[in-house]
């Protein structure tokens, strides 16, 4: 069995573009200095600095450079855009997020919580999709911010942010919109003057930069304090002496991205479909838990019945296969997914969801060979399955259509 | 990524005794679909030993694992001896679990406890587990742990908190409602252990106790009345003494022997004791 690397995870993390890496190299190396020292060695960096924040600013299309400040992390970016509101509009103490949000925002609200905020959570339908009419009726004129993801992690459903947007400002103009863009940079164009939002985060390692940089737009109009308190450096809002070669990574990588929105629309979207296809096709009472809804275009999630996800993963794993799944066993957690809790996926399938993330380096190939080998991954698990009797009857009615 | 050890990969990769036996003589089960694993242990029973053991596992890796060693384990063993195993003994064999995933060496002990108890052969369960109620008490209502199951855990394992708990059973793991009433039930069994303790004495190691209660505790009392007390013999229960002294022929004696020496002697060894004065 020869066991090539397949990576479906890239919701997870990416590959490093060799043409990043060779962007950051200089700043590794020879170009060492620090960007605010005042001697002609730092100028090479500080131009560095620039113009990655230049790259990020068309990356967003933002309409000042000053909008980018550059963190660590998405986590990071979003805490800081989070307490930053917060920490500015004392007086107003209701939020409003959704019930899908990532862990990193949704542990920060529930700290909150026991600080006084009080939290709306809203929810969404069995496709993933945010009830935005609960939303409408969540503002008033105490909402000090509204935070909503642009794309779910697990299932890829995009939300509607130009409209939340404009709910937004016909409910309370006051209120400000952060956004967790996180899943979708590099994979939908972003546009942060369309959409109408005040703040939006975004993690260098999502799209295909190194891990431990992030950034945050956010708009000139719209105040916040800082989450750490020291230096001048990024206009007071982050102070540290700013991680030149990593910075210099994601805006290169924002660049490169920017050119790949068409292919990830089209040829990645092509071998994911490619992909779904094939299970549906090949495996009965495979579900897909997105049904209709938009979606990114590299992102599948599947439920497979009566079969616990771990297993599938490890048997992934054994063929050199990484995806990931919203089964309680992998996380630890003893709870499965609040993602798939929350839009009801049945607990014959919620236990055995699969997520499948592609990247412009998945290969037709690489799609084939999953396709060739996850039926006989899944009949065998589903042999030592307790539910034969449940199975057989799923398989006849397959067959009868 | 969990640090699984060889033999649960092997085990997961190629499940040992996989299936079900149609006229199995013992069928147990733990879990539900719902919690996320489920266990079927069907076992073929013949003159007190187990000749064959199949399971069918919903579950992740390490559910697979403990099922598939647990038929290995039980397979040609007399039900006397399948009796004592203990999820430790599961984990064990599979070279440990991550602490996380010792729930699914319990699953496996509980559903060979369960197709054990249906087993007509089978008697009850010792001890403290007796009591039908407690057992049948669900604790954690987002798992439908019972305290039987919490109860085994504790002792299998020397379990002390209730992440250990949850770690294990997973009780608590979900809502955490009940990690409340987890913690009643350690402190129950610890103190229940204590006190089990010096009945779980030798008869030798009981003599000692009782005379060094007599000497150390019960004879200094009564010296300073003037009196004092000797041991004289035990059998079983009956704890023979001599009053000396002051004491001896005191018409308050009966009283002394009772209210103090025999109250003091029932408090540290066992309630049934009797102590019978002996002449002088």
């Amino acid at each position: 069995m020869d066991k090539k690397l397949i990576y479906l995870d890239n919701n997870a993390t990416t590959r490093v573009d060799d043409k990043v890496l060779e962007a950051m190299l200089p700043y590794l190396k020879e170009q060492y200095a620090n960007p605010s020292s005042m001697y002609d060695f730092a100028k090479a960096s500080g131009h560095a600095l620039k113009e990655a924040r230049g790259q990020m600013k068309d990356f967003f299309n933002a309409a000042n450079e000053k909008e980018i400040i550059f963190t660590s992390c998405g986590s990071e970016s979003a805490n800081m855009a989070i307490r930053g509101v917060l920490n500015m509009n004392k007086n107003k103490k209701h939020i409003i997020t959704t019930k899908v949000e990532h862990p990193c925002v949704l542990n920060l609200y529930q700290t909150l919580e026991k600080q006084g905020y009080s939290v709306d959570y809203i929810g969404v339908n069995s496709n993933g999709e945010l009830d935005l009419a609960q939303l409408e009726e969540a503002i008033h004129f105490d909402t000090a911010l509204v935070s909503v993801m642009y794309a779910n992690n697990e299932t890829g459903v995009i939300f509607p942010i130009r409209k939340i947007a404009e709910i937004i400002k016909r409910k309370n103009p006051q209120t400000k919109l952060f956004v967790d863009a996180v899943q979708v940079a590099g994979k939908i164009p972003i546009d942060v003057q369309e959409l109408g939002v005040d703040l939006l985060g975004v993690s260098g390692h999502k799209f295909h930069a190194p891990k431990g940089v992030g950034a945050l737009y956010c708009n000139s109009k719209t105040v916040i304090t800082p989450l750490i308190i020291g230096g001048h450096q990024e206009r007071g809002k982050r102070a540290g002496t700013e991680n030149v070669p990593y910075i210099v990574g994601m805006g290169k990588a924002a660049e490169i991205a920017s050119d790949f929105l068409k292919y990830e629309a089209t040829e990645v979207r092509r071998l994911r479909d490619k992909l779904e296809s094939g299970i549906l096709k090949n495996i009965y009472n495979a579900r897909l838990n997105t049904g209709a809804a938009q979606r990114v275009p590299n992102t599948t999630n599947i439920g497979f019945e009566y079969i616990e996800g771990e297993l599938i993963l490890l048997h992934l794993s054994d063929l050199g296969i990484c995806a990931s799944s919203g089964s309680a066993c992998t996380s630890g957690s003893l709870e499965p997914s609040h993602v798939l809790r929350a839009m009801n996926v049945p607990f014959t399938a919620i236990h055995g969801s699969i997520r499948f993330s592609l990247s412009k380096y998945t290969t037709e190939q690489e799609i084939d060979y999953v396709n060739s080998v996850l039926p006989g991954i899944i009949e065998k698990i589903r042999n030592i399955s307790p539910y034969q009797d449940e199975l057989a009857e799923l398989k006849k009615l397959k067959n009868n259509l | 990524m969990w640090d699984y050890s060889e033999k649960v990969m092997d085990h997961y990769r190629n499940p040992r005794n996989v299936g079900k036996i149609d006229d199995a003589d013992a069928v147990g089960s733990a879990g539900s679909l719902a919690c996320g694993d489920q266990l079927k242990i069907y076992l073929k029973i013949k003159n007190g030993i187990v000749t064959d053991a199949k399971f069918q596992t919903f579950g992740c890796g390490s559910a697979v694992a403990s099922s598939s060693i647990l038929t290995e384990m039980i397979i040609g063993k007399p039900i006397s001896e399948v009796r004592k195993i203990t999820n430790k003994d599961i984990a064990d064999q599979l070279e440990g679990l991550p602490p996380e995933k010792m729930h699914c060496s319990v699953m496996g002990y509980e559903a060979l406890e369960d197709a054990l108890q249906g087993y007509e052969d089978y008697q009850d369960l010792e001890d403290i587990r007796a009591d039908e109620d407690k057992k049948q008490k669900i604790v954690c209502t987002c798992f439908g742990i019972t305290e039987n199951v919490i109860w085994d855990a504790i002792k299998q394992n020397g379990l002390t908190t209730v992440e250990e708990i949850t770690n294990y059973t997973k009780a608590g793991g979900a809502c955490g409602k009940c990690k409340g009433l987890i913690q009643d039930i350690i402190d129950t069994y610890y103190k229940k252990e204590e006190s089990k303790k010096t009945e779980g004495l030798s008869p030798a190691q009981r003599i000692l106790k009782i005379n060094s209660i007599i000497e150390n505790q019960i004879s200094p009392e009564l010296q300073k009345d003037g009196g004092d007390i000797t041991l004289v013999d035990i059998d079983g229960n009956k704890v023979y003494v001599k009053l000396r002294g002051k004491c001896s022929g005191c018409k308050n004696s009966m009283l002394t022997l009772k209210a103090f020496v025999e109250m003091t002697l029932k408090d540290a060894i066992s309630k049934d004791i009797e102590v019978i004065e002996v002449g002088a």
